[in-house]
Formats: C-alpha cells, sequence, structure tokens
C-alpha cells in the first residue's frame, strides 16, 4: 500500500491496488468526481477528495480504505488517553453498559478514557450562544462533519463564513483532557497521546494534517478506527472489572445521529440532512439564497451521520436505534456541566476554533482565463464527440469530465472506445481502399502478369 | 483572437423538476474558468432568480451565458406573456405569484430587484404579450 503524502493535500483514503479490479463502482459514485482509473486502478485527485468515505462503502472488493494509526503507537507515549466518538457506543448491545465498554477499551493499553460525547454536549450547549451574536451568518453551518467543511471549501467557498466558528467536539474533548493532564499531572505535551476512536475516514484526516482549517494544529496525536479497535474490546468485554467512566450524557451521545447536535437549538429554525448528495443539494439551495429564514444548516456526509461512518462496524440504523435508546438512560444534568460552565467557556473563546479555514477551488482549466474560456469552447465541441453514455470504460466518471481531463491534458479522445472503434473503422476501410490502389510504375507489370 | 465562451440554455415554462439546471451549469462552467468566487456567487444567485422567474411566470425562454476575460455576460428571453408594469415589478415584495407558487417557497417578490442588486448592470424590457429580455452584466 503506497501512501503519498504532502502537506498541501493529505488524505485518509488509500487504496490497496492489490484488491482493485479496475471497475467503476467507486468511479460513479464519487460525489467531487475526484476518481479516475489508471492502468487498470482507481486512482485519486488529490486536490478534489473531501474524504467523504463512499469510495470505501461502495467498493465491492474493499479495495479503498482508510490509513488510520495502529495500536502500537501507544507505546510512544508517556501517558495515552483514548478518545471514543459517541457512535464507538452505539456498535454495542445495550444490555452492555457505557461503563463496560469504556473500561474494556481503557483495558487494551490506554491510561484513561474520555468521551468525545462529554465535549459533543458542550459544543451542542454553546451553539446558542453563537446564533445570539449579532454578527453571525445565517444559515450558520454545522462544522462537525469535516468532509462537509472540506466540500464546502472546494465547491462553496462563498459558504464558508456561515460554518460555526466553534471545535468540534472531538478537539474540544481533547482540550479539555490535555489541558487537565498539563496542570494535574504536570505532563508535557509531547508526553501526552490523545488517541481519537473514530467512525470516518475525514475525521481521521483532519487529525494528521488538519486540513480543514489548514493552518492550525490538532489537538489529537493519533487515531484508531472504530473497526480496528472493535474485536480488541470484544476480547475483554465480559473479563473487565467495570470502572466508573462516564462522562456523557445522552445529550452528547445523540451527536452520533444526524439532527443531534440541531436537537440544541431546537426551537430554531433548522435543517439537518445526512448523505453527501443530499448535502450538496441543500447548499445550492442555500447558495441560491433560498433560504434565508434558516438559522441553522447541520449536513453529514454519512447516511445516519456518523453512526453511518465507513469505519464502523454495526448496521447504521441498528447503531442509530441503540443511540436512541441509551440517550434516555442518563439526561442533561446528570454530569457536571452546567449553564454557567458553557457560558464562560463561550465567552473566554476556548471553545473557539483555531485558525481560519480557506477556500480550496479546483484549478481552473488554465491559470490564464483567455486561455481557460479557449479550453471551456474545446470541452464543449469534445464532449459532442462523445456517445454520452457515461459508462465509464475510459477511466472518467463520464463524457464530460473526460473531455475536461483532455483539455487539461490528462486524457486523450480514442480513450473513448465508441471514439477508438470509429477511428479503427475508419482507418480499415482506409487501408481496404489503400490496398485496391496500384502503384503506378507496377501498373504495366500487374498487366504483363495477367497476359 | 478575442477569447469568448458562449452557451445557451433552455428553460421551460413550469417544468420544476429541471428548472435550476441552467444556473448550477452556469455555476460549474464559471468556476471551472476560474472566475473569483464571490462573483460566481453573485452570477450563481442572479441567475437562479432569473431562471425561477422563467420557469414560474412565463411561458418558456431561453437563457444566454456569455463570458469573456473582462465580464460576465447572463441574458434572458422569454416568450411571454411580458410584465404589465416594469417599475412596479422592480418594487421589492411586490409579486404576483400564486399561492401554489408562494407555497413552494418562492414568489416573495425579491427575485427582480435581487438579480438587480447582485448585478454590476442590469437592463430589462418587457413588452405584453411578447415577452421579457433581461440583460446582467458583471465585471471581472
Amino acid at each position: 500500500m503506497v501512501i503519498q503524502m504532502n502537506n498541501e493535500y493529505y488524505h485518509s483514503v488509500v487504496l490497496d491496488k492489490s484488491k482493485c479490479k479496475g471497475c467503476t463502482t467507486c468511479l460513479r459514485n464519487c460525489p467531487t468526481q475526484a476518481i479516475r482509473v489508471r492502468n487498470g486502478k482507481a486512482t485519486i485527485i488529490k486536490e478534489r477528495c473531501i474524504d467523504c468515505g463512499e469510495c470505501i462503502r461502495v467498493c465491492p472488493y474493499h479495495a479503498k480504505n482508510a490509513v488510520t494509526d495502529k495500536l502500537d503507537i501507544l507505546k510512544n507515549y508517556k501517558y495515552t488517553v483514548a478518545l471514543p466518538a459517541p457512535t464507538t457506543i452505539a456498535q454495542f448491545k445495550k444490555k452492555i453498559s457505557v461503563n463496560r465498554i469504556l473500561t474494556a477499551l481503557k483495558d487494551i493499553g490506554f491510561d484513561e478514557v474520555q468521551e468525545v460525547a462529554y465535549g459533543a454536549e458542550i459544543v451542542g450547549e454553546a451553539l446558542k450562544y453563537e446564533l445570539m451574536e449579532k454578527d453571525v451568518k445565517k444559515p450558520l453551518i454545522s462544522s462537525a462533519c469535516p468532509a462537509v467543511v472540506r466540500m464546502l471549501q472546494v465547491r462553496f467557498p462563498e459558504l464558508i463564513e456561515n460554518l460555526v466558528h466553534l471545535e468540534s467536539p472531538m478537539e474540544v474533548t481533547a482540550r479539555l483532557v490535555r489541558k487537565r493532564l498539563k496542570e494535574e499531572k504536570g505532563l508535557r505535551d509531547e508526553e501526552i497521546g490523545l488517541v481519537f476512536i473514530t467512525p470516518c475516514a475525514a475525521k481521521a484526516t483532519t487529525i494528521h494534517s488538519y486540513i480543514p482549517w489548514d493552518n492550525s494544529h490538532s489537538s489529537i496525536d493519533a487515531s484508531i478506527s472504530i473497526s480496528e479497535i472493535y474485536p480488541e474490546i470484544l476480547d475483554r468485554i465480559d473479563k473487565v472489572q467495570e470502572e466508573d467512566l462516564q462522562h456523557s450524557t445522552g445529550r452528547g451521545l445523540i451527536w452520533a445521529h444526524t439532527g443531534g447536535e440541531s436537537s440544541f437549538i431546537a426551537e430554531k429554525q433548522i435543517i439537518n440532512v445526512d448523505g453527501i448528495h443530499n448535502v450538496i443539494s441543500v447548499l445550492e439551495e442555500i447558495e441560491n439564497g433560498r433560504l434565508r429564514e434558516l438559522d441553522f444548516f447541520e449536513g453529514l456526509a454519512c447516511i445516519g451521520g456518523c453512526v453511518g461512518g465507513c469505519l464502523t462496524v454495526e448496521n447504521t440504523f441498528i447503531a442509530k436505534k441503540r443511540i436512541m435508546d441509551r440517550s434516555l438512560d442518563r439526561k442533561a444534568g446528570d454530569n457536571d456541566i452546567t449553564d454557567e460552565m458553557i457560558k464562560s467557556a463561550y465567552e473566554s473563546g476556548f471553545l473557539d476554533r483555531e485558525g481560519k479555514i480557506f477556500p480550496m477551488p479546483e484549478t481552473p482549466l488554465d491559470p490564464n482565463i483567455k486561455e481557460a474560456i479557449n479550453k471551456m469552447e474545446t470541452m464543449d465541441k469534445i464532449e459532442k464527440t462523445l456517445p454520452g453514455i457515461d459508462c465509464g470504460s475510459c477511466g472518467a466518471p463520464g463524457c464530460r469530465a473526460l473531455a475536461e481531463d483532455i483539455v487539461r491534458g490528462q486524457a486523450s479522445e480514442v480513450d473513448c472506445i465508441f471514439v477508438l472503434r470509429e477511428a479503427i473503422n475508419e482507418l480499415s476501410k482506409l487501408m481496404y481502399d489503400l490496398s485496391e490502389k496500384v502503384v503506378p510504375v507496377m501498373k504495366d507489370k500487374e498487366n504483363e502478369g495477367n497476359e | 483572437m478575442s477569447s469568448i465562451y458562449e452557451m445557451d440554455y433552455n428553460v421551460g415554462s413550469r417544468d420544476f423538476a429541471a428548472a435550476g439546471d441552467a444556473s448550477r451549469s452556469i455555476k460549474r462552467t464559471l468556476q471551472q474558468i476560474g472566475v473569483d468566487t464571490s462573483v460566481v456567487r453573485r452570477i450563481a444567485i442572479a441567475s437562479y432568480e432569473a431562471e425561477m422567474n422563467i420557469a414560474i411566470h412565463s411561458k418558456g425562454g431561453k437563457m444566454h451565458l456569455a463570458v469573456n476575460s473582462d465580464k460576465v455576460v447572463v441574458a434572458t428571453e422569454d416568450f411571454g406573456p411580458g410584465i404589465e408594469n416594469v417599475d412596479l415589478a422592480m418594487t421589492e415584495g411586490w409579486s404576483t405569484a400564486t399561492d401554489e407558487i408562494r407555497e413552494m417557497g418562492f414568489g416573495a417578490g425579491m427575485g427582480l430587484p435581487n438579480m438587480k442588486k447582485c448585478s454590476d448592470e442590469f437592463s430589462i424590457e418587457s413588452s405584453v404579450p411578447e415577452g421579457t429580455r433581461i440583460k446582467m452584466i458583471f465585471k471581472l
């Protein structure tokens, strides 16, 4: 498995070349047309990929995966803390207590476990304060899903200023833990290893290169996928001596599914949407100025929300049901979170996102606008010569995408099997015609032979 | 050689399934050409309003996009019935939309004023029953 890294576009989505059959399934499902099949294998155009994980989900050969860290990274740190996403809890039946799940997770080799659901409750409660700000751009757009944030950077750069200015639950939880460990245990930053247990590729990406807000630094040091750690938890779940580790309430846990975040400001005008294609269609409406009365938009790339993450193990809808059931067990106020605490954390700026989110529009057809205009015209002309059936055999997701690749100099017209067949057909006619023709100097000789 | 890119789009009357396709395509084209994102946003809003106006109020029509290195022009033309009082139609909040259209979230009477606000130059001419022509210029 080759992982190419550069600081500008790091992605955790990778391809296992030995498993890729070069079929066109991922090609067609990619919401940003970031995939091409080249030399029989899928390749990712880095500047377009938003790490949504659609390709991981749809690949029939499981050739697409996400690079997350392995458990052996724990030995790099003096003190390690597991930060499980709320979705982690949804992987287990309700009869297993949250404390038991957390204890089994800790037993794998962590010094501590702190739920991201705790930070989620804080961020959720703080949302109302952000909505009260007088210069807030409405609709305020949730920044919880990094794939959606990335989508905004690439395709809806003008909506970036509508993004919530608070950090994500995962970062807030990590900040709180890091601060406490430094103050109470006297640990230095480099001695602390905060490991996020991730349901998806997009979150793993933000930890490693932090692309959505590309000039800042994550408080988290590593990520391990839920699917990777699930069997380890399962091995220990019946054996551990249950500890009292739960700090979350149902308020935080429901961030795992769509609508969880919105529930904190339920009295406002809200739309919540899941599935990246659905998110795009609502973002288009917002961009067109149709939803002026809307206060808040919660868009999550995976169907169902984080419970549908491509690195989880349980069926999305079963997981969602379990979260809903558990959310009734512990209610707001059953932990130490108070409104005064939220208010002061909000006002102090502790919850603010570090750094700015920049637009990352895709590269124009040409850096020179005149040339780009010419190439756009050429692209239309080329598109007209293509069959228009979007078969994907050329390795591009559709005929228009192939036309674009051609004007960008990354493909050729005969990559289209229909164009190629026509060219061969014409060539064979020409060859036939030529074979009928006799070279003038040979004419008499041929006649002689016939006599 | 002066570089210019032109494209025509048909907009059907009451074709709500396809309404929005032309402005979506215009936005995509401008992004690929590399037009500044804030200008793309203004053009996207204005052309969407224009397209919906044709779909909702007219007997169908056309949109025309022209891009060169210093400006983008979006022009529309419909087949009637035309606007009786253009000055009134340009007033914010004035609308002839039916309740059915308002139910769909359109017809707030902001379309034409919004198009004017988004564009650098805006002109409209209309005659009953022939139809309405609008030309919007966006400077680059």
